[in-house]
């Protein structure tokens, strides 16, 4: 019989009063037992979270509360009894409008950011500045350099590099009104065709940025319509700005993703072991943690302090990252980082930024866990914070590495349980894995397509959501698609759950159809091609591009569809809008806010594939979802009369 | 005795959007400086009496009913509980002894304890305000007009007039023998449409 205690401080006690039904929140293994055990131990997670916050405000679900002036706070009443208007005078159009680009100007901040970062140690790296890093895939610059116009022939690599970083540097704070340079020199001709007319070319990745914070001022625009391009407009400085940014320099510095088998899912920590969790989204650090973790120093220091060497696993994108270049294995996904913890069985988990929960300090104190933020802009109340800056990265690395070590005599056994599930799986499918797989050129891959041996490809990519089924719809939607023989590639969470539902191991080609699952079988991959993390989205834009080009048509006129079946964070907003731009039908499995404007919504699900030839398409239930995707699959693919 | 019960509190859950100003504007009014500034800088802390309660995807904010025959004020050893001039439930706070009876009492589950200062916490249909002619606190703060606050005998005539005309205009446009198409009984909210959406792969 259950006792229900009574508290002096009972805020803690009512949350956990709230018991989650652990296992329907999850069909990935071992999560259900871990929620059980948090349960026990009186730590809350991210469910329990979830049900102390319901209901959710009605209004913040419809996107029509507007706090962007003093004003307010204003709200449209969506039921049409109360105001229509805010106290400035906005309609329920204007402010969901304003509030759906505001979330694309976080998402693209974000993802950009992170370009910059990545753009400033590429910097130091061709000047000569730094010790750390170094130009590990001339190919790759090379190939990068031509794009951008760069002379190649006869040059260092460095003096190369020097060129490109600062084109690059260029594209972030340049002031004319000439496209991006990344933009020009990677987006199709069509494609930019379409850009200019609409007026929607970035010029410059930080200035779209800045230009909704202006744009959604009070009393500035107040045009939905106009107001959604500009949104339009930073995505694509996003997508072919600063996330692509992003995945090419990091491509160039740490190599480029070749094929690489691993495990995944929790199971992946081990009990005899130093277990440091590498978490966040940008590989400049954990690529210097893996070094550290991996080096001999550090495998005899583990051995003095008792363990049997050091596990390191990733969490979230920084997983993914770490996971295509060096095969590290992912803990788990977005969902998953509070369990990583609770598992009782993690020295230190080290974080640079997007996606952490700030929860994690609490969680790490019911056990011997340190969290350690890395990054002068994501510093977490109750964490160890250790700065790292590209000078000292080895140092520093080391450092984190030897705390983690240290911590392994506060490991308390009797709090430990690590669940045993783990799957195997092959990642590292970067668009030039790809290409090499097929033989060196597309052309293989665009016969299958146009014979109907594969019928089209899906990019999955996005979060996790703790509305909906943790990794239900990620995994029904791939096995769905992947039974109709599309090809289904993706990112970021996704990636993660796929692997570890065995959707990333060649013998996942048995629950393909016969088409695509001869393909695999001959080519020895698995259906699903796991092609990094969010900001690696672009490989998937890029991917898109080169099969556009090779067939010399217009992307939306491709058998191409987007997902994003369990989405949360605004860079997935961001990234919605790029597919959108570039033409691509785009799912959303969880609903954006934006229903409490009708005309938003229609904009957004029906007008805009006249403009840009994809538009979002929102369903929940993965199964009719696939359905959908699979149908306009078909349609494309009837128009360009190939067989269907 | 004038009429106590007739003051009504109607609420319709399908323009409820679960945004919990009602919640928020039962604190303040039960705090000591009765703004929402000056309440959250307060010890102990306001607490809402109301609570929005989600049950699949309606939302339906719940106040005392101050029923006519009360199983809380019938069961209340101390008499703590008693019926307010204007007929609302109310909690003499000093009587309290915190034996929660009338937690167990009520049929909807209404009364919460407040575990920092060991009594019951109920809705008192903000006697205080009704009297000086004002709505309760959360009547005023529903953006959406979910609450709605009168006698009710004003209220019924509003609803019944509301429920009755879709049925009226069907029948004046009956042409006799012609087949008599049902009006619809329950108008679809742009929220409720948006809940929906997740039945098939909620979990809460």
């Amino acid at each position: 019989m259950a006792v229900i205690k009574e508290s002096k401080k009972n805020s803690k006690i009512e949350y956990l009063l709230r018991k989650v039904p652990a296992k329907d929140v999850s069909i990935t293994p071992g999560v259900a037992e871990l929620i059980e055990k948090a349960e026990r131990d009186g730590v809350e997670t991210v469910w329990h979270r979830f049900l102390a916050q319901q209901p959710q405000c009605g209004f913040g679900l419809l996107g029509i509360c507007c706090r962007n002036c003093n004003l307010g706070p204003c709200r449209i009443d969506p039921f049409g009894y109360g105001p229509t208007r805010g106290v400035c005078g906005a309609t329920a159009d204007t402010i969901v409008a304003r509030n759906l680009i505001r979330m694309i100007a976080g998402g693209a901040a974000a993802h950009s950011d992170h370009g910059r970062e990545v753009a400033h140690v590429f910097h130091l790296v061709a000047h000569g500045k730094v010790k750390g890093y170094k130009i590990t895939d001339t190919e790759k610059l090379i190939a990068v350099a031509k794009r951008y116009g760069i002379p190649t022939e006869n040059r260092k690599p460095k003096d190369i590099a020097k060129d490109l970083a600062e084109i690059i540097f260029n594209d972030f704070g340049k002031q004319d009104e000439e496209p991006l340079a990344t933009t020009e020199a990677y987006a199709p001709e069509s494609r930019k065709r379409v850009w200019i007319k609409l007026g929607v070319m970035p010029r410059n990745i930080d200035r779209e940025i800045v230009e909704i914070m202006h744009r959604t001022h009070i009393g500035v625009d107040a045009d939905p319509l106009n107001l959604l391009l500009q949104g339009v407009r930073a995505a694509i400085a996003d997508g072919f700005g600063g996330s692509l940014i992003a995945t090419e320099l990091q491509d160039i510095m740490f190599g480029t993703p070749k094929p690489v088998k691993s495990e995944a899912n929790l199971g992946v920590l081990k009990e005899d072991t130093v277990n440091i969790i590498v978490h966040g989204h940008v590989p400049v650090l954990s690529e210097k943690i893996v070094e550290a973790a991996t080096s001999k120093e550090a495998q005899k220091l583990a051995e003095e302090a008792g363990a049997k060497g050091v596990t390191i696993a990733g969490m979230c994108c920084t997983g993914n990252e770490v996971l295509m270049r060096r095969g590290i294995p992912p803990a788990g996904n977005f969902l998953m980082q509070e369990l990583a913890v609770a598992t009782g069985a993690v020295e230190a988990m080290i974080v640079d930024y997007q996606c952490l929960m700030p929860s994690l300090p609490d969680v790490a104190a019911c056990y011997h866990t340190k969290i350690i933020t890395t990054m002068p802009i994501a510093k977490i109340p109750g964490a160890v914070h250790m700065e790292f800056s590209p000078e000292k990265a080895d140092e520093v690395a080391m450092e984190i590495v030897k705390t983690a070590i240290e911590n392994f005599k506060n490991r308390v056994p009797a709090k430990m349980y690590i669940p045993k599930d783990k799957m195997d799986l092959v990642a590292g499918f970067s668009l030039e894995a790809i290409v090499s797989a097929l033989g060196g050129t597309l052309k293989p891959l665009l016969k299958l397509l146009r014979d109907g041996t594969i019928k089209g490809i899906a990019g999955i990519v996005g979060c996790n959501n703790a509305k909906v089924i943790h990794n239900n719809s990620h995994v029904t939607i791939t096995k769905e698609l992947i039974k109709n023989d599309i090809l289904v590639v993706g990112t970021g969470c996704w990636a993660i759950a796929a692997a570890m539902h065995g959707l990333l191991k060649p013998e996942a080609a048995e629950l393909a159809g016969d088409g695509l699952r001869k393909v695999c079988e001959s080519l020895g991959i698995p259906p699903c091609l796991h092609m990094g993390s969010c900001v690696d989205c672009t490989r998937i834009l890029n991917a898109i591009s080169a099969i556009a080009e090779a067939l010399n048509v217009d992307t939306p006129d491709l058998p191409v569809v987007g997902s994003a079946p369990e989405w949360m964070s605004e860079k997935a907003v961001s990234i919605g809008t790029y597919f959108l731009a570039h033409g691509v039908f785009v799912h959303l499995g969880t609903i954006p806010p934006v229903l409490g404007s009708p005309t938003v919504t229609k904009i957004l699900t029906d007008d805009v594939e006249r403009y840009l030839g994809g538009k979002f398409y929102v369903e929940p239930d993965p199964v009719k979802a696939a359905r959908t995707m699979i149908d306009v699959i078909e349609e494309k693919r009837r128009k360009l009369r190939w067989p269907y | 005795m004038p009429e106590t019960s007739n003051y009504f509190l109607y609420i319709d859950p399908t323009r409820c959007t679960g945004c919990k100003a009602c919640e928020i504007a039962c604190a303040v009014e039960h705090s000591l400086s009765k703004n929402i500034y000056g309440a959250v800088l307060e010890t102990p802390k306001p607490r809402p009496r109301v609570s929005v309660i989600p049950v699949d995807e309606i939302r339906v904010p719940m106040q005392c009913r101050h029923c006519e025959d009360a199983p809380c004020m019938a069961i209340c050893p101390t008499k703590a509980l008693y019926r307010s001039e204007n007929g609302f439930v109310v909690v003499d706070e000093m009587k309290c002894i915190g034996c929660r009876m009338c937690v167990v009492a009520c049929p909807f589950g209404h009364p919460a304890f407040d575990y920092e200062r060991k009594i019951v916490l109920k809705c008192d249909g903000c006697t205080e305000r009704v009297s000086e002619g004002k709505v309760p606190a959360c009547v005023e703060a529903c953006p959406t007009g979910a609450l709605i606050f009168g006698t009710l005998d004003e209220i019924m005539a509003k609803i019944r007039k509301e429920r009755v005309a879709p049925f009226l205009y069907e029948a004046v446009k009956l042409v006799p023998g012609e087949e008599k198409k049902l009006p619809p009984v329950k108008i679809e909210s742009p929220l409720s449409t948006l809940l929906k959406m997740y039945d098939s792969v909620r979990w809460y």
